[in-house]
């Protein structure tokens, strides 16, 4: 059965982009692990010949036709910017991300 | 004087057709009813002042107009309620959480769309759980709402304000949003009906994401005639949401007759023994399950043997892993709210970890987990293949039945704070929901009883595309019944 320690949890956390308070990393590694613990009962079926269901309806690929369509223009789509400079949304500079 | 607990949609629209109300007044006699009641209930998350009436009444020129079950002219001037995690054009969205608090939508979602089509007027936001995970509304970042038939308990979730609305005359009907149980379970617990309808039918476009292959819009109503109707407004293709489909057939509205001869209803009994389910829900239940049959209706047990035992597990990893995937566009970049910060990546993680409240982050942490290097076999795919089990147990049983039966919620409303500590304990509020969610089907939640004062409800299950079916049932039913679903306290 999975168990997530600290140090897991820490890396999951950076995947996620969530800086965690250490009071948020003490409470979330009991309650992930009880949560991983009531999740991995789906290991219990042998499913090796069942396929995936990833979508309940068996709908195909939906084609469009490829036509320029307005689209929202610039000052309506930075309506909601933090910050912006011109037509940009602007955003602090580095990070490795 | 307009009877806002009482009056239906259909009502709203016969007073509206005869001239006894214009669309002002009736927009104004639920406005005070919100006035009145919902500082209490805390229902609604945003109320449309006047000029959010103007906005909400201006038809969008780019949809043709289409035909709902009332005719062509229906819904002209009817409020409306809309769930906070609908994308509405100029009025504030914030899906219950911090980080879009202030965050107001430049286009409307095509459900709402649809709605202003046939003159709907929104009447405000209803209050979610953050980004509608949860089953009580206690996970809002804007407090809960409160159950109208008794305030200390909660409405559920995560559509509890628009089901706490629509039971407490603040809304005639509302739009809700499903994704494991969050249309049924607060129509069950506050006592009105509610449909989720099957995936696909009703397009998710400019509604915020949660669980993408589960998420769908649908209506909360006081009757399943107002419920079929506002169906009838939402469903059909939508070229800006590429997994709906058109339905195969009109919706009818039910029309009065309430014999169920020939009507064949299954009883699936691991959805009606599981051993969390109160004898109070329970008595309720097997008595209107009676009352089918004297209508008519064949009855008979039947088993979904591996669908609620594992249709749990299996949602909640696939719902975390997909609102993993979802959640990943709040970034503090392009809306919402970001944190100060002197680098990028310290923004993203900050403005994450303050915009974000426990229960989102608990689910992106499940999900990341889910997804990852190692795991992605044994917990993600793993759970794709039980989904498909869940959905081949659920086909077979159609082969006998029109329709299944069972509670919708294994408890009546429980009070507020009951389990806020226990998130595995709130999670089992939806285990008699979530299998059908998994396997695209719709469900209908018809009040059917009472328990310790408080209402219950059933939920119908059918084949996807069953609606009309479900309809015929759930307003049989509920005629026969005739149940007064006023709450006592505000009678």
């Amino acid at each position: 059965m999975a168990e997530i320690d600290r140090e897991q949890l820490l890396k999951v956390a950076h995947l996620a982009r969530l800086e965690l308070r250490e009071d948020e990393v003490e409470r979330l590694e009991q309650q992930l692990n009880d949560i991983l613990a009531a999740v991995s009962k789906v290991s219990e079926l042998d499913l090796s010949d069942v396929p995936a269901t990833s979508h309940p309806l068996e709908v195909v690929n939906v084609w469009d036709e490829d036509e320029p369509r307005p689209c929202l223009p610039v000052e309506e789509a930075l309506a909601n910017a933090p910050e912006r400079e011109g037509g940009f949304f602007k955003v602090p500079p580095g990070g490795s991300a | 004087m307009i009877d806002t607990l009482r009056l239906t949609a259909e009502g709203a629209k016969d007073l509206l057709e005869r001239g006894e109300v214009s669309g002002a007044e009736l927009f104004a006699a639920y406005r005070a009813a919100i006035g009145e009641r919902d500082e209490e209930l805390h229902c609604y998350l945003h109320v449309c002042d006047d000029d959010g009436l103007e906005a909400s009444a201006a038809k969008p020129p780019t949809l043709g107009r289409r035909t709902g079950a009332f005719g062509a002219s229906g819904g002209d001037g009817i409020p409306i309620a809309v769930k906070d995690v609908i994308g509405t054009k100029g009025i504030p969205t914030t899906a219950g959480s911090r980080i879009l608090e202030g965050y107001v939508p430049v286009y409307d979602a095509t459900v709402v769309a649809r709605l202003k089509e046939h003159g709907l007027r929104i009447l405000g936001k209803t209050n979610t759980d953050e980004f509608a995970m949860g089953s009580s509304t206690e996970n809002s970042a804007f407090g809960p709402s409160r159950n109208p038939w008794d305030p200390s308990r909660v409405p559920g979730g995560s559509g509890g304000g628009s089901a706490a609305a629509v039971s407490a005359g603040l809304a005639p009907w509302a739009l809700g949003s499903d994704t494991g149980g969050s249309i049924k379970q607060p129509s069950a617990l506050c006592g009105n009906v509610g449909l989720r309808p099957t995936y696909g039918t009703v397009s998710r476009f400019g509604v915020v994401a949660f669980a993408s292959s589960l998420d769908q819009v649908g209506p909360v109503a006081k009757t399943v005639r107002d419920c079929a109707y506002l169906y009838s407004i939402l469903a059909g293709r939508d070229p800006n949401d590429s997994t709906t489909v058109d339905l195969p057939h009109p919706v009818e509205l039910p029309n009065g007759g309430d014999d169920l001869h020939g009507v064949r209803i299954g009883v699936p009994k691991e959805l009606n023994e599981s051993e969390g389910i109160e004898p109070g829900v329970a008595a309720a239940v097997a008595a209107a399950i009676e009352t089918l049959e004297e209508l008519g209706a064949e009855v008979a047990e039947c088993s979904l043997p591996l669908s609620v035992e594992y249709g749990m597990p299996c949602y909640y990893l696939i719902a975390p892993a997909e609102a993993s995937s979802n959640l990943a566009r709040y970034d503090g970049v392009r809306y919402g709210y970001r944190a100060a910060a002197e680098e990028r990546l310290e923004m993203y993680e900050r403005t994450r970890d303050e915009g974000f409240g426990d229960e989102p982050k608990r689910r992106i942490m499940v999900g990341t987990y889910a997804l990852s290097a190692g795991y992605y076999d044994a917990f993600y795919a793993q759970a794709q293949k039980v989904r498909t089990v869940i959905k081949r147990e659920h086909d077979a049983l159609f082969e006998t039945f029109d329709a299944l039966v069972s509670p919708t919620s294994p408890t009546v409303a429980f009070p507020l704070g009951a389990r806020t500590a226990d998130p595995i304990a709130m999670y089992l509020s939806d285990l008699l929901t979530i299998p059908s969610c998994m396997a695209g089907l719709p469900g209908l939640n018809v009040p059917c009883g009472f328990s310790e004062g408080l209402p219950v409800g059933l939920q119908l299950i059918g084949p996807q595309f069953s609606e009309n079916k479900l309809f015929e049932i759930g307003h049989a039913l509920e005629g026969v019944l005739g149940l007064d679903l006023v709450p006592e306290r505000l009678r």
